[in-house]
């Protein structure tokens, strides 16, 4: 005979206030099994655990359903409280009265009779819960990062410094990613490279840390403790071991036509480069887009002239395959692509330029050797206006309806910069809201107005063209309202920013969530900022939401530490919702294993006794409880009923069905 | 029978959500107090593949009015794999239900991610809509076990 325990939470108000929590108790003491029932402000409290502990004790319960809020939430500690108490764990059931019902309904009679109901169903479904017991696996002690940006650089670092080997997979040819295009950053104004390339440095130099650049995730099997990967590491043409990164291939190529990534294509490169000077690693890679010997077969230069020998252009991309116990996510970000802002004529005027370009104007290693020159006649802009928020906080569609959080920071530092270097500067920056959450930010930007003089303008534009070689910047000065006009020389866009592209791929390889906007979905907003719902992925950097560096870098360092501590672990314990077999139903048909993702169920030839002391061999499927992951699939594929799932079997299933139709 | 008919018919909706996507796209539209009807109870299953074609048959058969299937968006599953089986696998069991009379407007599948709250709402409060339009459902019913 089982002894059910019902314990409803009020979770303060917030269940309370719409649901009748005392007719909800008395109500269930109706329900079949139940001989206990009781409510509790704070159920997941020291106390509420400590009260559900003494009622399993001393009404000897076989079985706990708390109404409280989401599973997602607190299962997980219910579980670890009845397990403290004697109960196995998967004994709990929990009843959603919070996120499916207190919260989203107002009127306290629907609410009440939705929680009896629901309450009910738990209930249903508890009678037929099997004492479950959790298999263990062992650890991979090694992490994967998919992404050398400054998120990726970090997280490397923090985890090798454990003592756990790191591989660190980048599409680019170097580490280093976005930061290290950038030239100064806020707020204390250090240069974006001296205080990265130590950093990257340290990755070549660390001997825990292996670095596949201009590779590629190719694959991605396992789980948590036990990923199987496979790395495309893409054909450079170069001999990574050989290249000592001198430079000659590069002075030598006669095609100079292909586009510098690194400088936002402002200017070119040869078809054989080296992204950066400080590029780690510091070798030259083939754009075969470019290269003539690749494309034409006639020229080999570089061939010729590398002191190394280096280049092979006969070199193939190539598969290597590696296990993880842990995966961080960090692929980072992009501006956006502007065509969909004509009215800021973008496309058509060389001088208005993005955010991104005005940093790789203003680095001492891009197009201009640091100095401030407009991309069209090369002199000196006199006149310089900023458009803030284009294509974020957009949300007519055409932009992204997010603030982009960096850029209010980064205008009021080029502002600054342009003001401190070339006082003779004219700068205006059209704003919608100055945003600057942060320590010492808001100082940062009171500091460009106050200290520097820019021209900081409410409002937004309407407009930018061409008059005479002016770039006319027609917008609104909400605070004076007033339409108004500035001739200018130089416009700089702060583009909104969105997730790397290459993240859709990732998310699908590696079976996470995706939000509407293509960031990466974290396991809890709050709670769980880095984790991810598949276990082991952890998220770090913008490609989980905007963030400036020192967030990521807390980010990436937070990342780690949730990965050291996976890694530390020796065991992991599984879910032990997985399939069986009934072996005396199995036809043997195979079709589970067709569906199988994980190819956790194989056939066995099996001996049974069909009565008169006979016996028959039958092949028959076996699940192995490691592999499997508990999805289901065989469940349902399996014509003769033979497959089903701890935790969520059809009689339970059912059962719930029948609680929630009963009228 | 009569003293049945005269009362008020309240919908009752089955859904049922994939832990990893519409469960938590529950949650976060619970969690942003965006409300929908009531009558929508939602069973939780590991993934949307786990929905058996009976489960469905036999919420009609206890006097559901609708049944919504909700799992992660076609290639985002977390098994990979399992709402292809569920796609194909429904498609062909609501043009079934249909051919027995069961309305197709009274089945549907939805693909709602851990972050689209607000989609879980809109979706929720549409379905319920249009179950409520169609009236209650008494073509699988079996009303032997309505009595007790």
């Amino acid at each position: 005979m089982q002894r059910i325990g019902v314990f409803i939470c009020h979770c303060g108000t917030n269940i309370a206030a719409t649901v009748d929590v005392e007719r909800v108790t008395e109500a269930v003491k109706k329900e079949p099994y139940v001989v206990f029932a009781q409510n509790y402000q704070y159920m997941c409290s020291e106390n509420g655990q400590q009260l559900i502990k003494t009622a399993i004790r001393e009404n000897k319960l076989t079985g706990v359903v708390v109404c409280s809020c989401s599973p997602r939430m607190h299962e997980a500690t219910f579980r670890k409280t009845a397990e403290e108490a004697g109960l196995n764990p998967y004994l709990v059931e929990i009843a959603n009265i919070r996120e499916q019902c207190s919260w989203i309904h107002k009127d306290i009679e629907e609410a009440t009779e939705k929680a009896i109901v629901l309450a009910r169903t738990a209930i249903a479904k508890l009678t037929l819960n099997k004492p479950l017991i959790a298999g263990e696996t062992g650890v991979t002690k090694r992490a994967l990062i998919i992404g050398g940006g400054i998120a990726g650089i970090q997280a490397a670092l923090d985890i090798a410094d454990a003592g756990y080997e790191v591989d660190i997979v980048e599409k680019r040819p170097t580490i280093g990613g976005r930061m290290a295009q950038l030239d100064k950053t806020f707020p204390t104004l250090d240069c974006a490279a001296c205080i990265l390339t130590p950093k990257m440095v340290d990755c070549a130099q660390n001997e825990k840390i292996n670095m596949f650049t201009y590779s590629e995730i190719e694959e991605v099997k396992g789980f948590v403790g036990n990923f199987k990967v496979k790395i495309r590491k893409k054909a450079r043409y170069v001999d990574e071991k050989k290249c000592t990164g001198c430079g000659v291939c590069m002075a030598n190529c006669p095609s100079k036509k292909g586009l510098n990534e690194f400088n936002m294509d402002l200017n070119n490169r040869p078809a054989i480069y080296i992204p950066f000077a400080q590029a780690i690693p510091n070798v030259a890679v083939i754009d075969p887009e470019q290269c003539l010997k690749l494309k034409t077969g006639k020229c080999g230069l570089c061939q010729m002239k590398c002191g190394a020998g280096a280049i092979d252009y006969t070199q193939k991309d190539e598969i290597v395959e590696r296990e993880y116990g842990a995966i961080v996510v960090a692929t980072g970000f992009r501006p956006i692509k502007l065509d969909n802002f004509n009215e800021y004529g973008y496309a058509d005027n060389k001088d208005v330029i993005t955010s991104l370009e005005l940093e790789r104007l203003m680095n001492a290693a891009g197009p201009t050797k640091g100095t401030l020159l407009r991309p069209s006649d090369l002199t000196h802009p006199k006149v310089i206006t900023f458009i803030q928020c284009v294509g974020s906080r957009d949300v007519s569609g055409c932009g992204k309806p997010y603030c982009s959080k960096i850029c209010c920071m980064y205008t009021a530092k080029h502002a600054m910069l342009i003001r401190e270097k070339y006082p003779d500067t004219e700068v205006h920056v059209f704003y919608i809201d100055v945003r600057t959450p942060g320590k010492n930010y808001d100082e940062f930007y009171r500091r460009a107005v106050e200290q520097y003089n820019v021209d900081y303008i409410k409002g937004m534009v309407g407009k930018v063209y061409n008059e005479n070689g002016k770039l006319m910047v027609q917008g609104s000065n909400l605070l004076d309202n007033e339409q108004i006009t500035i001739p200018s020389d130089l416009v700089v866009l702060a583009t909104a920013i969105e997730p790397d592209p290459s993240v859709r791929d990732i998310a699908t390889k590696l079976t996470i969530s995706i939000d509407t906007n293509n960031f990466l979905t974290e396991a809890h907003a709050k709670l769980k900022p880095v984790e991810c719902a598949t276990a082991g992925v952890f998220l770090a950097g913008v490609c989980q939401g905007p963030k400036d560096v020192p967030e990521t870098v807390s980010q990436a360092s937070a990342a780690a530490s949730k990965v050291i501590g996976l890694l530390a672990k020796d065991k992991l314990k599984g879910n032990p919702c997985v399939s069986h077999c009934d072996e005396n139903t199995c036809i043997g048909c195979s079709q589970c294993e067709q569906v199988c993702p994980y190819g956790a169920i194989t056939y066995e030839e099996k001996e049974f006794r069909i009565g008169g002391g006979k016996t028959e061999k039958r092949r028959v499927a076996c699940v192995n409880p490691a592999v499997c992951q508990g999805c289901g699939a065989c469940t349902v594929t399996c014509p003769s009923g033979a497959m089903d799932i701890h935790g969520f079997s059809f009689e339970q299933i059912n059962k719930e069905i029948e609680a929630i139709c009963k009228r | 029978m009569q003293e049945i008919e005269k009362k008020e018919h309240k919908p009752l909706i089955v859904a049922f959500c994939c832990n990893w996507c519409s469960y938590a796209g529950a949650d976060l539209a619970g969690s942003s107090r965006l409300s929908y009807p009531a009558n929508v109870k939602i069973i939780r299953v590991p993934c949307s593949c786990r929905v058996n074609p009976i489960f469905i048959l036999k919420a009609f058969q206890r006097g559901a009015d609708g049944v919504i299937l909700c799992g992660c968006h076609p290639g985002d599953c977390h098994y990979s794999t399992g709402n292809f089986h569920t796609r194909r696998r429904m498609g062909i069991l609501f043009s079934l239900l249909n051919y027995f009379g069961i309305e197709k407007e009274r089945t549907r599948i939805e693909w709602v991610s851990a972050a689209e709250g607000q989609k879980f709402s809109l979706v929720m409060n549409d379905f319920a809509k249009t179950i409520c339009s169609l009236g209650e459902n008494r073509r699988l019913e079996d009303l032997r076990c309505k009595k007790n």
